[in-house]
């Protein structure tokens, strides 16, 4: 792909978001704030709710005690969302209006179902399609729900013992 | 043996009981009005630059402000957990990115800076790169026989040496497989003392044995009197007639990510800016400084970083001990600067966070390659960068919030040295036994055997988000050097267009150092603090 190419993509991809977010902001606006994570609106939510056991699929206890985990992933992604400055929590705000309104999240992500109702084949090729896509806007938007979906559930000790990490030594400083 | 380890003593905490003796510290986020300080000089950043500077010049009599962005945090509250480490520690919690995302950097942002969370490698600058600096930048007073005294007084100062334990596994397997390919490999010096080899530095030293500026140069300079303002951004200075008359910075809040309403006024007869070569150019880019060259945040570097990872038949534990106690020069010392990128290898810890956003993929591949972990090992490649027309590193550009964010294309002359590191490590990791060999890439696949991995890595799609690139040194946008066409200081340190400011850190370099660069800012950073503090002593 040539430089001229790339950058209308990334233009086009960057006007995507922002209509994404225009259209969105009026119901996003008038949506009640609900009670939980810090720093997840409800699109937000929505989008996590469901990407998380398809990321995380493997690594998240199965039953019991499934549900649980998968709070605490959420959990834990909006703590690392929240530790991000507000530059950083802006493109992530952007990204997640892009996925849940309706018409980019079936057009840019190929979902064509609600998050809640949408397959783990879906979410799958959707998460794949932008790793492998010739758009950087869209593989940088794969990286970004990865990295703070991993870094969030490995970074919990729960996580821990699967992958036979015993945790930090514990010291006892005279 | 781990047991033995945890039965000595630790250092002591500096600040448990500095701050009860009088030491001047003031968290900017729990400030209820604005405030105004005043000092003989204001120092920006508490890292390698600043905290070298700060103790230098409270030595000199002079008093110093020291303006921190990130928070106060000791090793009482340095728990060895990642999740709490990288929001608190780190520039953007450890997610620091360049503007088209394709680079992870890796900066710290809180008293002592990236001392406080580097992983001690402790290099001397390179003598190739002075010669380098002398001959293409003209820069004179910066031999290696005119650095010499100044290593040594900053290795003795932080009790830099050879790292004399064994090496962990992760760090072995590196000089094994080097050595039986013929590729010379030797030990890295360290700043620690009585370290116990625990392998978390990059969380912050539990026992203080690093001996980071967090417990060595800033104790001092508040034992001397000097005044440390946490969670405050320098945000902008104001100049009149050639001077600077004031720093104003914004204050962030407890969790140090967005900015209140409180501002901190400083005003000084100096002033130093020591934030890192993206935070300080981006505060003269803030203050709109004359900047008649346009060099500010230019030639930015960073040693981007590729990494490959290996499957090997025993428990690597690359999370236990010293994480970084082995290096090989043998691709860079055997290259020419005028040719093809050279890189110097390293092995990096392998943690849980930091290797689960590093894997592959997500679902069962990712969850299968991450239940691996005790038994990866991993090498780095850190190009040299800076040295070659066709490496112009990066530049330093101004978000609309005025936050600062660094473009860096990587091109192809870096995919060609990319390349050949990957096939390089992996030779390496199957020389030491590796069973199958990774390299970092988002759509990874692993490769069984060294002639395998040759011929895949030949045809690699590599490119921005295709392949794992990574940064841990900030380096450059701000050179010093004679010629104003190419470099913003002069060989004093000091800011050609004004007369009363100085950029005492790792900015000044005018390439990169193709080495970790702490070492390299203590003493550029003693030499040109000693000069000053002697000419405001005149003065």
């Amino acid at each position: 792909m040539t430089r001229r190419t790339l950058l209308r993509a990334s233009v086009a991809g960057g006007a995507l978001l922002l209509l994404a977010r225009a259209l969105r902001a009026p119901v996003a606006a008038a949506a009640s704030p609900e009670a939980g994570e810090p720093g997840l609106d409800s699109d937000a939510r929505a989008v996590l709710a469901a990407v998380i056991p398809v990321v995380l699929e493997g690594a998240l206890p199965t039953e019991p005690g499934a549900a649980q985990a998968r709070d605490e992933a959420l959990a834990g992604v909006a703590r690392v969302i929240a530790g991000l400055p507000p530059s950083a929590r802006r493109e992530l705000d952007q990204l997640f209006a892009l996925l849940a309104f309706a018409p980019t999240r079936a057009i840019v992500a190929g979902v064509w179902s609600p998050w809640p109702e949408a397959s783990r084949e879906s979410i799958a090729a959707f998460l794949i399609c932008w790793r492998d896509s010739r758009f950087a806007l869209l593989r940088s938007g794969y990286d970004a729900l990865r990295q703070i979906i991993l870094g969030a559930w490995y970074g919990n000790e729960r996580a821990w013992t699967a992958i036979g990490y015993a945790g930090p030594p514990a010291l006892s400083l005279e | 043996m781990m047991a033995a380890l945890q039965r000595q003593p630790g250092q002591p905490n500096p600040f448990s009981d500095g701050s009860a003796s009088g030491w001047r510290i003031i968290d900017a986020s729990t400030l209820a009005e604005d405030m105004t300080l005043e000092a003989d000089v204001v120092i920006v950043g508490t890292g390698a630059g600043g905290g070298t500077a700060a103790e230098i010049l409270t030595q000199a009599g002079l008093t110093v402000a020291m303006i921190e962005e990130g928070a106060l945090v000791t090793s009482t509250d340095f728990h060895m957990r990642e999740a709490d480490a990288y929001p608190q520690l780190y520039q953007e919690s450890a997610a620091r990115k360049s503007k088209d995302k394709a680079i992870n950097i890796l900066q710290g942002r809180c008293v002592g800076g990236s001392t406080t969370v580097n992983w001690t490698s402790s290099f001397r600058t390179p003598p190739a790169t002075l010669e380098h600096w002398a001959r293409e930048y003209g820069l004179t007073g910066f031999s290696a026989t005119d650095l010499a005294p100044w290593f040594e007084r900053m290795e003795r100062r932080l009790s830099i040496a050879p790292w004399a334990v064994a090496p962990n596994e992760n760090n072995a397997a590196l000089s094994r497989g080097a050595r039986a390919l013929g590729i010379s490999a030797a030990t890295i010096s360290r700043n620690v003392k009585s370290c116990w080899n625990l392998g978390y530095c990059g969380m912050g030293c539990p026992t203080n044995a690093k001996q980071s500026m967090l417990v060595t140069t800033i104790p001092a300079a508040l034992a001397r009197g000097a005044t440390l303002v946490t969670r405050a951004r320098a945000w902008q200075l104001e100049h009149s007639s050639g001077r600077i008359r004031s720093l104003v910075c914004v204050g962030l809040d407890s969790r140090g990510t967005d900015p209140t309403p409180r501002r901190i006024h400083v005003r000084a007869k100096t002033f130093i800016a020591a934030g890192g070569s993206i935070g300080t150019p981006a505060l003269l880019l803030r203050s709109k400084l004359p900047d008649p060259h346009g060099v500010v945040g230019k030639r930015t570097f960073l040693h981007p970083t590729v990494l490959s990872g290996a499957r090997m038949p025993e428990r690597v534990d690359g999370f236990s001990g010293a994480p970084q106690s082995i290096y090989s020069d043998h691709f860079l010392d055997s290259v020419p600067f005028d040719g093809p990128i050279g890189y110097k290898l390293e092995a990096p810890p392998i943690h849980p966070v930091l290797s689960a956003t590093t894997l592959p993929g997500f679902g069962q591949i990712h969850a299968a390659w991450m239940r691996e972990l005790p038994y990866m090992q991993v090498v780095i490649a850190l190009m040299r960068d800076g040295f070659h027309r066709s490496s112009p590193g990066g530049k330093v550009e101004l978000r609309s919030d005025g936050t600062p964010v660094l473009d860096y294309p990587l091109n192809d002359y870096f995919w060609d040295g990319a390349r050949r590191a990957l096939a390089t490590m992996a030779e390496i990791q199957f020389a030491a036994g590796a069973r199958s060999v990774i390299p970092a890439r988002p759509a990874a696949t692993s490769y069984s055997s060294w002639r395998e991995a040759r011929e895949a890595i030949s045809t690699l799609k590599l490119g921005p988000q295709t392949a794992v690139v990574v940064s841990a040194h900030v380096m450059g946008g701000c050179a010093i050097g004679p010629d104003p066409r190419r470099a913003a200081v002069d060989a004093s340190g000091q800011y050609r267009e004004m007369d009363n400011l100085y950029v005492f850190d790792g900015s000044v370099f005018p390439t990169s150092i193709g080495a970790n660069p702490q070492l390299s800012v203590y003493a550029i950073v003693a030499k040109l603090a000693t000069s000053l503090a002697q000419k405001l002593g005149r003065a």
